[in-house]
């Protein structure tokens, strides 16, 4: 009896010994491994290169620059009607909600306003590539995990909303419309009727999204307690959209700011709710951009019911000239707050543009957010903070 | 549109409006900070900007942080205020107060003090950041001059999210952060020359050939003809043998 349990004793020290041998032999100066640039968690050409132990993280440095094509630059040598063409696509998923807050921010500068139909008409087409551009993200965060199914699903419906963008605006991806002092043209007859009937496909979308992913088993394992943002830390480096929600910061420039309330977009006329979840990890992320599809839904919806008669259109020079000053106007944008300053020497050309795009602060935080995370998870962290490599580059 | 001047557009009623959150936040940073302020700005109901000394760059961080509760870094960025010495190329009548065929800093004609900037300014370079307190709703520009030696400090240890930014403005202005340890190219190739946002730095794209909307105004097609027959001709030629090849 006593030799049995010595052999076993021994056996089991054995076992520890050669173990400890494999992981000493293992245990190299760590792995360099090189994320990208091509990789399709990162919508577009973005670079990470991770130092591994093991499977561990212990360090991520992303390299971007591969789609830097200056727009801050360019802005200066053209005029405001002409900027917009560049900034549609900084993020090209969600275009038309590119060109409200620089076009607001001149709108500010001159003084004028747009009348009460195009303010609505406005907050319709930012919602509307709201719900296009997260669509996709809802779709392609199954493809991170392995289940390629949503994602086509995604491309699909998102079509339904991009038919829409392009009968009002005449552009799928790049509209082009928001002008300084209201829009280029009224919507196209028959849009509403057909907008709600797109909208029911969107509804329809988020509910089979929420059987296919979030109540799945591997989904939920893979994405619980997995990339989790404090609040204080997301704040500090600059997060945030639904990013900073999902980790149960109640703020939303829709809400919060005088532009969604009213001075210039009609945010304050809709009764919603900001989402939150209180987690902060890749889970939450999800769950919050999935309410607020709905959410938006719904948006839309209540604007295309109360939508005000009148003209699309201020009065406005011919020639647009920006009196001298300065202006920061920032809106909720697909991908988080997304800002321009605009600063003005009285002229046809903004003499500086800086612009705030909500991916590169969102991916500021990845060198502290992957570290000690696992090569698996990496995947799937980027993809939860949902980043754009246009609206990094710029 | 008949009309082409842009005092007639439907202005809002002067708000005589005190802003008083914007006002009280204003008097508290103006106190603490003392003589670090050293210009402010402020619209009712929408902005407020705060200009300090360059050496107290990173204690208003630190005070806005901690002290005033402005969690949320927005951005950090810069401005160059030198008239860009290739002139402003639309509209022509700006340009030749401006233009400096030499393109040299000192002699642009232009005294960058006298610049209208929002809080003022005197230095060429600017630092400016923006942050937010979500407890009030209120975000506060905050404006640095930046001297000669083209360098102040970091905000890192206030606000890790400045890093990037801090290399975006290194890279494309030349401004160095004095405490942040990676100034490593963010965008540009890492033997890049040149600090692409400098007003000085030519958009070569732009200089190789101006504007076409303005230069390169091709005559319209009952021009050429009017003009003489030969172009006309030309023109014909081919439109009157391709019958001829398909036959």
């Amino acid at each position: 009896m006593t030799a049995i349990s010595e052999r076993r004793q021994l056996a089991y020290i054995a076992a520890q010994a050669a173990d400890a041998r494999v992981n000493i032999e293992l245990e190299a100066e760590g792995m360099t491994l090189n994320v990208g640039p091509q990789h399709p968690a990162t919508h577009g050409t973005l670079r990470i290169v991770l130092q591994l132990d093991g499977e561990e993280v212990v360090g991520a440095d992303p390299i971007m620059g591969y789609m830097h094509r200056g727009y801050e630059k360019l802005a200066e040598v053209r005029t405001y009607p002409q900027v917009t063409t560049l900034i549609n696509r900084i993020d090209w998923l969600g275009s038309f909600a590119n060109e409200v807050p620089f076009i607001l921010a001149a709108e500010q500068l001159m003084e004028i306003e747009a009348p009460a139909r195009a303010k609505w008409i406005r907050t319709i087409l930012f919602e509307l590539a709201r719900i296009a551009n997260v669509t996709l993200f809802l779709g392609d965060m199954g493809v991170q995990l392995g289940a390629v199914t949503p994602v086509f699903y995604a491309f699909r419906d998102r079509e339904y909303i991009l038919n829409q963008i392009e009968a009002a605006t005449g552009g799928r991806f790049h509209p082009n419309f928001d002008r300084i002092g209201g829009l280029k043209d009224d919507l196209p007859a028959g849009w509403i009727a057909s907008t709600k009937t797109a909208l029911d496909e969107i509804r329809d979308f988020c509910d089979e999204m929420e059987e296919l992913i979030v109540g799945n088993e591997i989904f939920e394992a893979r994405t619980r307690g997995i990339g989790v943002i404090p609040a204080d830390v997301g704040l500090s480096y600059g997060l945030s959209g639904a990013n900073v929600r999902a980790s149960g910061v109640d703020w939303d420039l829709r809400r919060d700011s005088p532009i969604g309330q009213g001075q210039g977009l009609a945010y304050d006329e809709l009764d919603w709710k900001v989402w939150t979840h209180p987690d902060g990890d890749s889970f939450a992320r999800y769950w919050v951009r999935l309410q607020e599809v709905r959410e938006a839904c719904n948006m839309v919806d209540q604007l295309l019911d109360g939508l005000p008669g009148g003209p699309i259109m201020a009065k406005v020079p011919r020639i647009i000239k920006v009196p001298e000053g300065e202006a920061y106007v920032a809106t909720e944008n697909p991908l988080g707050e997304m800002g321009y300053y605009v600063v003005s020497q009285g002229g046809l050309e903004p003499f500086r543009v800086k612009i705030r795009s909500a991916s590169f602060s969102n991916m500021s935080i990845t060198p502290w957010l992957l570290k000690g995370t696992y090569v698996p998870d990496v995947i799937t962290i980027l993809a939860s903070l949902y980043f754009i490599l246009g609206d990094i580059d710029r | 549109m008949p009309s082409a001047d842009a005092d007639t557009t439907e202005t809002e009623a002067t708000e005589a409006v005190v802003d008083e959150a914007r006002e009280a936040l204003l008097e508290a940073v103006t106190e603490e900070l003392g003589d670090a302020v050293v210009g402010h700005h402020l619209i009712p109901g929408r902005d407020v900007w705060v200009r300090v000394a360059p050496d107290a760059w990173s204690d208003t961080a630190d005070y806005l942080r901690n002290r005033q509760r402005f969690r949320f870094f927005d951005w950090l960025s810069a401005i160059d205020w030198l008239p860009s010495p290739y002139g402003r190329s639309l509209d022509a009548e700006v340009d030749k107060a401006a233009e400096d065929p030499d393109g040299d800093d000192a002699s642009s004609g232009v005294d960058i003090a006298d610049v209208e900037k929002v809080a003022g300014g005197d230095t060429r370079f600017q630092v400016m950041a923006r942050v937010y307190s979500l407890a009030t709703g209120i975000g506060l520009h905050v404006k640095t001059d930046i001297g000669d030696e083209l360098q102040v400090a970091s905000w890192i240890d206030t606000y890790p999210g400045a890093h990037w930014h801090e290399r975006e403005v290194h890279e494309m202005f030349g401004i160095s952060f004095v405490g942040n340890p990676d100034m490593r190219n963010l965008y540009l190739p890492g033997d890049f020359e040149g600090y692409p946002l400098r007003k000085d730095f030519p958009l070569m794209a732009r200089l190789v050939k101006p504007w076409p909307g303005i230069v390169d105004v091709e005559p319209m097609p009952e021009v050429e003809e009017a003009d003489g027959g030969a172009g006309s001709s030309d023109a014909a030629a081919p439109s009157a043998t391709n019958p001829e090849d398909a036959a």
